[in-house]
């Protein structure tokens, strides 16, 4: 099969703007599920509200648009019940670490396994460009005219101290990691996070001067460096991509299982 | 396995949105921007199959058709 | 077999009756004076292989249950007043999107923390208006163990047939209180399973459009018809839409499903109604104390009945005008400040004969407290 197969390709044009790297993660994602060759029928996309959670209209698996922020929620519960299928979550930064933020770390503490997507434009789009729990110090936003003196989360670190046993980063710039992330993000058996830096042009890049779509997935080579590489141990400012966590721990369902073991034997 | 030879670089007008993500960043310079901001294949006969174009396309309107595909 | 059970709270009853209905999956967050029925799952559930999950709160329990329920599954969260309005977003998402669900809401003293061990039934507005937009909802209430257990039973089963979620708007005397209740025998109580589509694998399959008779048959995701869920107003196919014309259908339908079936849904009780020159309107732990009083007045002479309510939403207003026409005085026995009152006022002909007899001060309403009220009315003096 190949990508476009897995769209729902009357929806296209999709909605999101001209230059939204949005439009490249729901590409890498495809590709890593072609890549994997799942069954359509086998996977569950649930997203929440924002641009972001667009995605999950254009993809042909059972498709699950829910309300803001609690998409992880809705997605614990339906893995609870059919621990076969598989679970993507593509969140936003605010979708997932605002008003998501207390279920993003309740799902990485209890290792379920679901793949959770944060496509981390650092702004609330839909809305039209307000400041989000990713844009950082001293940036712009319709609601930080300003300056932001909100600082940021580090999502990497905040996944990987909820207990998340699998923790990525990588960018709309480095395409072939991301597919690659994605392949091993849902492969993994436990709780995965990806935060994918991905542009926002429209308000993000206009109102922080950071150029067209093209100048800021360029900013991505540059501002971006292996994790732990020479660079990196240099220049404390450059943001590290890979894969940080990948560790085996119980996960939620086939521990519940065994409780389930439990209770029918004391009956 | 031979090197990969380009068959066709299909590009679903419809669909692109004209950012110009993947002129910027082809590294033989195959695409282009045409007179109503979409992407066309310029020079085909330079591409090297590299299949970046295709994977940062925001819009997933470009697909790189190999010759043995 | 039929099973005696004895002096167990009506929280645990409610559950039971869940087990009883079929349930698979329950998600809940503790909550007083709800948690009982939270524990008893955590219990119970996995013995019978279902599923029980503690989440982090409870909408997100509220979302879970949606989930599960869109494998398949029978689903119930459990709650009080203050965990009942951080669901409401996800209760409107279940009416939107037409999901299978039943939430108990075992009413506590409001607003806010309020009266989190006593007595009140403030929420009844809120489980009917709670959620923001036009829409329209079941909420169910019963008054002893053994109508709980029947109740609860038949609120698994209106949410399968209107494809709704369904309120049991139970309250704090009522689930805490102790008494012997009766799980009758399998089958005895009839249950009604998920309406699933025989459209085969391969053929357009159209999850949001109702047959001839309003219900939509379900496809299980994971099953074979792959499609779109949202809280956005949708096509026949699930797809975002905001065409004048689905709008207002979608709309319509959502109310119309419910509205327009009040008759099938609506359940009720009757005592002494016959003769009675004055009607008591009761639900839930004061139609205790209502039944008690008119028992009690009964046998001195006194042309005293009572109507229990057990469907609060949709409000039975044809089956109050038609009981309260010939009455002398109406008296609404509740504990808030008269939400079913008004909807007795709207519902019958000469609204100033009808009377609210209440408590709101945590203290469940007894006999005496209506005995003398009612003096009141009647111009008797306390």
């Amino acid at each position: 099969m190949a990508v476009r197969d897995y769209l729902r390709e009357r929806f296209f044009p999709h909605m999101w703007c001209p230059g939204c790297g949005h439009g490249t993660v729901l590409n890498n994602l495809l590709r890593a599920i072609e890549n994997l060759k799942i069954e359509k029928n086998d996977i569950v996309m649930v997203s929440g509200i924002g641009c972001s959670a667009r995605i999950s209209g254009y993809v042909d698996f059972h498709t699950l648009h829910t309300i803001h922020g609690r998409a992880l929620a809705f997605a614990t519960g339906v893995k609870m019940s059919r621990p076969d299928l598989n679970l993507i979550v593509p969140m936003g930064d605010g979708d997932a670490l605002a008003i998501g933020g207390n279920h993003f770390i309740h799902a990485a503490r209890r290792n379920i396994d679901i793949t959770a997507i944060i496509m981390n434009n650092r702004i609330y789009g839909m809305t039209g460009g307000q400041f989000s729990p990713l844009t950082g110090y001293g940036k712009l936003a319709t609601t930080a005219p300003y300056s932001n003196i909100d600082h940021d989360f580090d999502a990497v670190s905040l996944a990987t101290a909820a207990g998340a046993s699998f923790v990525a980063r990588t960018t709309t710039y480095h395409v072939k990691q991301m597919a690659d992330i994605f392949q091993k993000a849902i492969l993994h058996k436990g709780f995965s996070v990806v935060e994918v830096l991905t542009q926002c042009p429209t308000y993000f890049g206009r109102k922080n001067r950071a150029g067209s779509a093209a100048e800021m997935v360029e900013n991505y080579k540059k501002s971006t460096t292996p994790i732990g590489s020479k660079a990196s141990q240099e220049n404390s400012d450059l943001i590290e991509r890979g894969i940080f966590i990948e560790k085996d721990l119980p996960e939620y369902c086939g521990e519940y299982d065994k409780i389930i073991q439990k209770a029918m034997k004391g009956k | 396995m031979g090197k990969p030879k380009l068959k066709e670089l299909n590009i679903r007008r419809e669909w692109c949105k004209g950012c110009g993500i993947c002129v910027s960043f082809c590294p033989t310079k195959v695409l282009e921007l045409d007179e109503k901001d979409k992407a066309l294949a310029a020079r085909p006969e330079d591409c090297t199959c590299c299949l970046l174009c295709e994977m940062r396309c925001p819009d997933l309107a470009i697909e790189v058709i190999l010759e043995n595909e | 077999m039929e099973k005696n059970i004895k002096f167990v709270q009506g929280n645990e009853a409610c559950a039971e009756a869940a087990i009883y209905a079929g349930l698979d999956f329950f998600a809940g967050y503790p909550i007083t004076p709800s948690t009982e029925i939270t524990e008893h799952m955590a219990l119970k559930l996995p013995q019978i292989g279902g599923k029980f999950l503690q989440m982090e709160d409870e909408i997100a329990s509220l979302c879970a249950i949606i989930g599960a329920s869109l494998t398949g599954k029978k689903v119930m969260t459990a709650t009080s007043g203050p965990g009942f309005s951080l669901m409401q977003e996800a209760l409107g998402y279940a009416i939107m999107t037409e999901i299978p669900c039943v939430i108990v809401n075992v009413q506590r003293g409001g607003p806010s923390t309020g009266l989190p061990t006593h007595a009140s039934q403030g929420d009844v507005n809120q489980a009917s208006w709670g959620t923001h937009g036009d829409h329209a909802i079941i909420a169910l209430t019963a008054s002893n163990h053994q109508d709980l257990f029947e109740i609860t039973v038949e609120a698994f089963n209106l949410a399968e047939t209107y494809r709704t979620p369904v309120i049991l708007l139970l309250d704090e005397v009522v689930g805490h209180m102790r008494e012997g209740f009766v799980i009758p025998k399998p089958g005895k109580i009839p249950l009604v399973g998920r309406l699933r589509t025989s459209v085969k694998q391969g053929v357009d399959y159209h999850p949001y459009l109702p047959r001839e008779d309003g219900r939509l048959p379900m496809s299980d995701f994971g099953g074979v018809h792959r499609y779109n869920v949202t809280g956005l107003f949708h096509d026949m196919w699930g797809f975002p839409t905001d065409d004048p014309k689905s709008v207002h259908e979608l709309h319509r339908h959502l109310i119309d499903k419910i509205l327009n079936n009040v008759h099938l849904i609506e359940k009720h009780k009757e005592y002494y109604l016959d003769d009675a020159t004055t009607i008591l309107i009761s639900y839930g732990s004061s139609a205790r104390s209502a039944r008690h009083l008119v028992e009690n007045r009964r046998s001195r002479g006194e042309l005293l009945g009572l109507l229990e309510l057990q469907t609060i939403w949709p409000f039975p207003y044809g089956l109050i005008r038609k009981i309260c026409a010939d009455a002398r005085y109406v008296v609404v026995v509740e504990m808030n400040m008269g939400q079913i009152l008004r909807e007795v006022k709207i519902a019958i002909d000469d609204p100033e004969k009808v009377f609210l007899a209440n408590r709101i001060d945590g203290s469940y309403i007894t006999p005496t407290d209506i005995r003398n009220i009612l003096r009141l009315i009647q111009g008797k003096g306390v």
